[in-house]
């Protein structure tokens, strides 16, 4: 399990500041989840996270390590502690589903092919997908590809899983798959899992915390009652989903 | 202001100039970071031997029948334009010498990098380009893979070895595709061409067009992975950094080419007192 840390932190891109100033903690084996209008920076928090972005200015603490002052080759050491799973699945479209898998565990360790395969079998079977290795993901439909995605993710026994937007463009019978898939890696595997959705359902289901993200900042969290029973006006509109409100839609992307 | 008043065009021109020597001074920084970061990671190409191989796969033998139908003709106009320019005034058994040194030293490396180099930085920039906007690389970098190790490293190191092969390869079609020309057209023997071929064959001229060959096979590869990782931007982004591929590797080709050339000729290969 994995705890982190963001203190302070800023991000401008083009100078649009996305990030101002955001300070969050993620304890051991909690799942967060992170709510907020598109282009509140979530997906930006998740890839500072895991070093693929460095803030402006502030720090970002994996147990306690400033991710910001790693040289690369420490930061790829301290990125095998976790897992991602992103938005549009990013698997390796000229590999196939078992290679996927597979990739982490061939680079990073010196185990067998078939002990490889083996392996990347039995994540598969983990997320419900069995016999599929052979397939290319152009192959495999959204759904699928998303679950292979999570599969990857793990392969490597991460002790955090960052996943964007897991359900997006999923029908809502794939996305509860999901989200018990979600929950279900949580418990089995106890780690620690950060959640960046904007399905509403969802985070209700899944979170031990959500989060939302306003103005570069965390403007409310609290347990999924907490978000449900809360007078904040910010947080009402959006869980509510009204245009009229204190949020200015036009700030929306 | 009047935005279209002579100040304003003068200061946009300004602009833009300036955008654009910026552009090219951060682009020359960029690859030439890139390219020390892989040199500085050499020791680690047994690791990506597979990837690598697989490269050398589809850039080698995947460019030759580009590369013999443009050393076949260029060796064959070679010997046609130096017949033409011999008639009356030079004796034909000089027109092998021409056809084999013009090809050696120039016409092989250079012609077989640019068509090489516009059929391989394009597909590289646009696989790692397509990679990029779809987050392949981010994905394959929270794997705690490398991508300067596994994506880059491959591709330049399969273009540095491959380019010579198939400038070799493309200076013999070159020469014989110049042979039966000047047989056919201009009624040389072979026995005459030959002979004209060794009159001057030195093997620092094989050397040295060797050398600028894996030259050019790092320009292409570093051009392509370069323009491949700074796509952003969807299709129309891998596009664009598709065509800047090209365009930035035939460029860096023809500038280096000639100071290789001033370097070897005049320097390492000088045969002068």
């Amino acid at each position: 399990m994995v705890t982190i840390e963001c203190r302070n932190v800023w991000k401008s891109f083009d100078r649009k500041s996305v990030l101002r100033g955001l300070n969050l903690k993620i304890n051991p084996g909690e799942t967060v989840v992170v709510i907020g209008q598109s282009g509140t920076g979530k997906s930006v928090l998740l890839k500072h996270i895991v070093g693929l972005m460095h803030p402006d200015s502030g720090n970002v603490l994996i147990d306690g390590i400033d991710i910001t002052k790693l040289s690369r080759n420490k930061l790829f050491e301290l990125r095998m502690r976790f897992g991602m799973v992103f938005q549009g699945s990013a698997l390796f479209d000229s590999y196939t589903v078992e290679e996927n898998v597979g990739l982490a565990l061939r680079e990073h360790t010196d185990l067998p092919d078939e002990e490889v395969k083996r392996i990347a079998e039995e994540k598969l079977h983990m997320v419900g997908l069995d016999g599929i290795g052979d397939r290319h993901p152009a192959e495999l439909s959204g759904g699928m590809k998303k679950r292979v995605g999570f599969a990857r993710a793990i392969a490597m026994d991460p002790k955090c899983v960052l996943y964007d937007e897991p359900t997006t463009g999923l029908d809502p019978i794939n996305s509860d798959v999901i989200n018990n898939l979600i929950m279900k890696l949580s418990d089995e595997l106890h780690i620690t899992s950060v959640v960046v959705t904007h399905d509403l359902q969802s985070a209700y289901k899944v979170g031990d915390r959500i989060v939302m993200l306003y103005d570069g900042k965390v403007l409310f969290e609290g347990t999924p009652d907490e978000v449900r029973n809360t007078d904040q006006p910010i947080v009402r509109q959006f869980i509510e989903g009204r245009a009229e409100g204190p949020i200015a839609v036009g700030n929306a992307e | 202001m009047d935005a279209t008043a002579p100040g304003a065009t003068f200061t946009r021109a300004f602009r833009e100039v300036g955008a654009t020597v910026l552009g090219f001074l951060r682009d020359v920084g960029g690859s030439s970071i890139m390219l020390a970061g892989v040199i500085g990671r050499l020791y680690e190409l047994p690791r990506t031997a597979h990837q690598t191989f697989l490269q050398m796969e589809l850039i080698g033998i995947g460019s030759i029948p580009l590369v013999i139908v443009t050393a076949v003709f260029v060796g064959a106009v070679a010997a046609v334009q130096a017949a033409y320019q011999f008639q009356d005034y030079v004796p034909m058994v000089f027109l092998g010498t021409v056809v084999g040194k013009s090809v050696i030293l120039e016409l092989g490396p250079v012609l077989t990098a640019l068509v090489v180099g516009g059929r391989v930085s394009a597909s590289i920039a646009a696989e790692l380009g397509t990679m990029k906007v779809t987050e392949q690389i981010d994905a394959m970098e929270v794997l705690a893979i490398d991508p300067q190790r596994y994506l880059v490293m491959p591709r330049i190191v399969a273009c540095f070895v491959m380019l010579p092969v198939l400038t070799i390869f493309a200076d013999f079609l070159a020469i014989i595709g110049g042979m039966v020309v000047a047989n056919a057209t201009v009624g040389v023997d072979y026995a005459t061409f030959v002979e004209g071929l060794r009159l001057f064959f030195y093997v620092d001229d094989v050397i040295s067009g060797i050398i600028k060959a894996a030259t050019f096979g790092v320009i292409i590869g570093l051009m392509g992975c370069y323009n491949g990782f700074r796509t952003h931007g969807g299709a129309q982004g891998v596009g664009r950094a598709t065509m800047q591929a090209v365009v930035s590797s035939c460029t860096c080709i023809l500038i280096t080419n000639y100071f290789l050339a001033s370097v070897l000729f005049r320097v390492i290969f000088y045969k002068g007192d």
